[in-house]
């Protein structure tokens, strides 16, 4: 199945809605499995106990937890783990321009950070 | 638009970045890019992930970042106004004198930046800029998701249950343009500016399309 996050697209192993080995949902996630609950950097987030059973999380259920969105197509096959308004909020806040890389014409990619030491106007335009 | 300014300012150390919002992809933008001869980066965000990411909710924004990264002023229009709104709507023709003060608003903008580049006037410290924020709400956020997931359901051939989730975005989010207009695009090439287009802009009755950028002196 897909996994679609803020800025990446992941192919993972899930059974039974996003019940994800692991390994899988601290890739996904980036947050790990540790007996204190889902832990990043410093933080930990208790998990119910029904929410991991052998080596596998309830992904679902852990970022709904966390307050942010989740979605999934019709088949269950394609679901989105949004970022929750908090979070982009707090990202905004901190002032730092949230980075990014995409692609030119040529599709050649460019990332805004590597412009550090540069002011930057960044613009968007459409053509619709 | 940016290249006579970016021309101007080669001496100093300055970068456009140019984001074409645009799910169709790079070879939709390709003429208007080449057409812009641009020495400056021109990037193709069929994601809409910077909208995202900074919370812009129409096309053209501008943010300016500093030799940090730091933003200094965060989005708003870079020089658009509301001129657009008396046009007919049929001909798609401005008066001469709309036209002016389009083309006024535009290059008091573009003198902004230029000022800015030079001297550093314009940009914010931090208190005044976290202050012009955009408010991202719950709603918006799950908004966005929509719009991820619908965008990606059309791209991979799931085309009416995909529009389902845009319909829904443009619903928990009616004040993001871009999401309506992309949506809109991808229903039919013109439909984002045709009669529901202008039936949106007029139900907004006295609130602004293009909110002024909040420069002092900038002509409305």
């Amino acid at each position: 199945m897909t996994i679609l996050t803020e800025s990446d697209e992941f192919t993972v192993d899930a059974a039974n809605g996003l019940w994800l080995a692991a390994a899988d949902a601290a890739r996904v996630t980036g947050w790990t499995l540790k007996p204190e609950g889902m832990c990043r950097g410093d933080q930990c987030v208790p998990l119910a106990s029904t929410a991991v059973v052998a080596g596998r999380v309830d992904v679902e259920a852990f970022w709904r937890r966390l307050g942010n969105p989740v979605l999934c197509s019709d088949e269950r096959e394609t679901w989105v783990l949004g970022a929750g308004a908090e979070e982009r909020n707090a990202a905004l806040a901190g002032l730092m321009a949230p980075d990014f890389t995409l692609p030119d014409l040529s599709g050649k990619p460019h990332t805004l950070s590597d412009l550090r030491g540069k002011k930057v106007l960044l613009v968007t335009w459409a053509s619709w | 638009m940016w290249q006579q300014l970016f021309g101007d300012l080669k001496d100093h150390s300055f970068a456009v970045v140019a984001v074409a919002v645009e799910r169709r992809g790079a070879e939709h933008v390709r003429p208007w890019i080449e057409q812009a001869k641009a020495a400056y980066w021109c990037l193709i965000d069929p994601e809409h992930r910077v909208a995202s990411l900074y919370g812009m909710a129409n096309v053209p924004r501008a943010v300016w970042i500093d030799e940090r990264g730091r933003i200094v002023r965060p989005p708003e229009t870079a020089g658009s106004t509301d001129h657009f709104r008396n046009m007919d709507q049929k001909a798609l023709t401005m008066s001469a004198a709309d036209q002016a003060a389009r083309d006024a608003g535009k290059a008091f903008y573009v003198n902004a930046v230029k000022e800015w580049i030079t001297t550093g006037r314009h940009g914010l410290d931090a208190p005044a800029a976290r202050e012009k924020l955009p408010r991202i709400t719950a709603d918006i956020a799950l908004a966005l998701a929509h719009f991820r997931l619908g965008v990606w359901l059309r791209r991979h051939g799931a085309v009416e249950e995909g529009s389902r989730h845009l319909a829904e975005a443009s619903r928990l989010h009616p004040e993001s343009w871009n999401m309506w207009r992309q949506s809109a695009d991808l229903e039919a090439v013109g439909r984002a500016a045709g009669p529901e287009f202008w039936a949106r802009v007029q139900a907004l009755g006295d609130k602004p399309y293009h909110k002024p950028p909040d420069l002092p002196g900038f002509p409305t």
